[in-house]
């Protein structure tokens, strides 16, 4: 090969790199991202079994339902919604009733019930997921938040 | 009283900061050595003053002042001294303090031990480094005093996060500012080089120990990191791809990448303009790090309290200096000279495709923390990117990666010979597949691709021995010589070794652990037995406890392999009563290198307790190989060629340089 084919070729190996590259982040887009929900919306607008979503909102009160084994059932709200979910596994430590929260998982087919697989934890008693908060607000549902020190 | 006079030196050391920004400068255009001057002694005053202020806060902490706010925000007069220090960080001014210390460090250092330095450009960089604190202290003072007065003065303080209690918050930050903000070294040196738009080999020298140096924190910083998620948050898991941990992953990549690429612009004069390049990018995704960490504009274990006016404020930091360094980059570089051309298959070739790899997979990192927030100020529209993106983009990337690096340092600079790099390493990888198979048969199998990643985390391992075994001639000499000569190598060749088996022990255990990891998640009354990783735990029961500042349930758990009772473990949950937050301390059994991790879970109505118990086979490799990686930093730190002195020499006989006449005068 020649000096120029040589450089070309290397210059074509690089650029094949950072098209698969963009290639798979494309794809891995299309595979692994979790557009987030309230419950209202599910009712508005509908998300179809097997579809992964996050879906958060606020614990209902009295809605803990610890079964045998480590599943538990509890139903998320967001005032205008509520949907029951069923999650096994260990909830984390602030976990309460009343108390903002997000799941990750699916409906299955033909059942009501949105099975969880990630409850998610965070670090902070005054805690609220910014994107329950962030719709809390813009409902009116719940204020509280700005500045609790 | 005191805490003014803290308040005060801030202040002070602000107008220290703008001095140094100026008139070093000034002097390097103009040729002033008194001028130029300047900037070392005003760096060393700046840290002074910075270290004082520093000092200031830390003794508020120390005595509990809780007419501070910020003491008495996160500070409680029951809390153990060492996390009454250690909160000095774990807020947000107090973290900025800390790293505006840490920077004013770090300049003070190149003050210190760049007295081989041609003038001009110690100048310049020690004013690049004071236009970066400048900001910073602005920042500080502008949007979060740490010296705020409370009055009335309130009795107790809110305590401190209690997740954030932990030896961990003591050394993790500051390891991983040191690496953050290490970087900032090379982008001045980046920068300064522009200004004069001058860059050489000599260059590239006087960057690597600073490289060096801020990589091998970065790296502790970031394993320390993972170590402390993984024992205190009781979720079993040491990585969780979340933004902060990229945040400061991205800036381990690129400094990486930069410290290969430096090698071959000071070896071969070779891609200089892309080196610079790369030394401003790492220090700018720490400051993109910075921004994610501490504008809120994340949900995050990191996230403190959030106002919208800081994030605005590191925003605009943001963009002056990225911006900033990217502009004065575009109008400088086509002036550089370029460097040397090399064939493909060379150790430049190889650095290159290190170099390439390890910015693309940066990238795709990038992409993956920003896109939801892109797409949420677009479209107000919310998607979580989760791990399952990260694993699969980086993990494919990566790949090629891991599987070339055993070659590079085979290769010969210009001009190198595959072939003869395959001889070498064909025993090296034979074994290593052998390795990978044994280990898989003894760990009960699994997906037949993990037999791959062992093989290639064995491959680096033996690859990066083999590399001293034939540098040294092992086999072509008699032992005895070989062994000298193996003594007599530059002790950056044990580095590089030390570093790539780092890498290969981290890979064998990320491989292990995802592959041969079992978790049971099973409700528990006292006297019941549950089984992981042939050991068999028995749950003996509950103990009410008592700490400093906290109160406990501990379950206590009896270890038996073959019915013998090999270990116990207890495992609590606490409650902080300051701020009656709960928290999980899981139970940690080594076995080797192997671990039982029992976290425990929510009493049921019936008196039993879900109980979560992994078994986690090899996991210790993942921050071992950490270790090992920055042992070879450090000893690649240590070798002859970065020590002081050397490079001045080579420098005279490189170019002479007007500044170092006038030191000379003095």
């Amino acid at each position: 090969m020649t000096r120029k084919q040589k450089r070309l070729a290397v210059i074509a190996g690089g650029m094949g790199f950072i098209l698969t590259a963009v290639l798979l982040v494309m794809f891995a887009f299309g595979q692994s991202i979790a557009y987030f929900y309230m419950p209202s919306d599910i009712a508005t607008k509908g998300v179809g079994p097997d579809t992964r979503i996050r879906l958060g909102g606020l614990v209902a009160e009295g809605s803990v339902v610890r079964s045998e084994g480590s599943t538990v059932k509890f139903s998320v709200t967001d005032g205008n919604g509520t949907v029951p979910v069923m999650y096994t596994g260990i909830l984390p430590d602030l976990f309460r009733e009343g108390q903002g929260v997000v799941t990750e998982g699916m409906f299955t087919a033909g059942s009501q019930v949105f099975v969880a697989d990630t409850v998610l934890a965070k670090h902070d008693e005054n805690y609220m997921p910014k994107e329950v908060a962030d719709r809390l607000k813009q409902d009116g549902v719940w204020q509280g938040g700005e500045k609790t020190q | 009283m005191i805490i003014e006079l803290g308040h005060y030196a801030l202040v002070l050391a602000l107008a220290t900061c703008l001095v140094i920004s100026v008139l070093p400068v000034i002097g390097a255009r103009r040729g002033d050595a008194a001028l130029m001057a300047v900037a070392t002694t005003g760096t060393y005053a700046l840290f002074g003053l910075v270290a004082f202020s520093f000092g200031v806060l830390t003794w508020g902490y120390v005595v509990s002042d809780f007419s501070v706010q910020n003491v008495y925000e996160n500070s409680h007069s029951m809390k153990p001294m060492i996390y009454k220090i250690s909160g000095v960080w774990g807020n947000h001014e107090g973290s900025m303090m800390l790293w505006v210390l840490i920077l004013t460090l770090f300049s003070a250092m190149v003050a210190f031990f760049g007295t081989n330095l041609p003038d001009r450009l110690k100048a310049n960089v020690l004013s690049v480094q004071a236009w970066i604190t400048t900001a910073f202290t602005l920042f500080i003072l502008l949007t979060s005093n740490p010296f705020v007065r409370l009055s009335p003065v309130p009795a107790e303080g809110q305590d401190l996060n209690p997740v954030l209690q932990d030896i961990g918050l003591a050394i993790h930050p500051p390891l991983l500012y040191l690496g953050y903000v290490g970087f900032s070294v090379c982008f001045s040196f980046a920068i300064a080089a522009l200004i004069d738009g001058r860059i050489d080999a000599a260059w590239a020298r006087w960057v690597r120990p600073w490289t060096l140096t801020a990589w091998t924190f970065l790296t502790a910083g970031i394993s320390m990191g993972s170590y402390w998620a993984y024992y205190e948050l009781g979720w079993g898991g040491w990585w969780f791809w979340d933004p902060v941990e990229n945040a400061s992953f991205m800036p381990w990549l690129a400094g990486t990448a930069l410290l290969h690429s430096a090698l071959v612009m000071e070896k071969r004069d070779a891609l200089k303009i892309w080196t610079v390049l790369l030394a401003i990018i790492a220090f700018s995704l720490s400051l993109l790090g910075t921004f994610l960490v501490r504008s809120g504009v994340l949900t995050s274990v990191h996230a403190f309290a959030t106002d919208p006016t800081r994030g605005i404020f590191i925003l605009c930091i943001l963009i002056i200096f990225i911006g900033g360094a990217l502009t004065l980059f575009a109008l400088r570089a086509p002036t550089l000279k370029a460097g040397g051309l090399f064939q493909p298959i060379s150790r430049e070739g190889a650095l290159v495709l290190n170099n390439l790899i390890l910015t693309v997979s940066a990238a795709t990192v990038l992409i993956g923390t920003l896109y939801p927030l892109l797409l949420e100020t677009l479209t107000d529209e919310k998607i979580s990117v989760g791990p399952p993106f990260f694993n699969l983009t980086f993990g494919f990337l990566m790949a090629p990666l891991l599987l070339a690096v055993p070659f590079g340092p085979m290769l010969a600079w210009k001009r190198g010979d595959l072939l003869a790099a395959l001889q070498r390493l064909y025993l090296a990888a034979g074994l290593a597949l052998v390795a990978g198979l044994v280990l898989f048969y003894a760990e009960n199998g699994g997906p037949v691709l993990a037999v791959v990643g062992l093989a290639m985390a064995f491959f680096l391992i033996f690859g990066a021995l083999a590399d001293l075994w034939f540098r040294a001639g092992f086999g072509k000499q008699t032992a005895s010589i070989a062994w000298s000569r193996l003594k007599g190598l530059p002790r950056s060749a044990f580095g590089t070794s030390l570093a790539h088996m780092g890498l290969g022990i981290t890979v064998l255990g990320i491989v292990a652990v995802t592959t041969f990891e079992t978790e049971t998640v099973v409700e528990m009354k006292p006297g019941m037995t549950a089984e992981a990783g042939g050991f068999v735990l028995t749950f003996d029961g509950m103990r009410a406890g008592q700490g400093p500042n906290y109160t406990e349930d501990r379950g206590h758990f009896t270890i038996r392999k073959a019915g013998v009772a090999v270990a116990d473990v207890w495992s609590s949950k606490r409650l902080y009563t300051a701020r009656r937050m709960p928290t999980t301390e899981a139970g940690i059994v080594t076995f080797g290198l192997s671990q039982l991790y029992v976290s425990l879970g929510d009493p049921m109505a019936d008196g039993g307790l879900v109980v979560r118990i992994w078994w986690k086979p090899w996991i210790l490799c993942i921050w071992l190989g950490t270790v090992v990686m920055m042992a070879g930093g450090v000893v690649s730190l240590s070798d002859r060629r970065l020590r002081v002195g050397v490079p001045k020499r080579r420098a005279k006989v490189v170019a002479p340089v007007p500044g170092q006449v006038a030191e000379a005068a003095e």
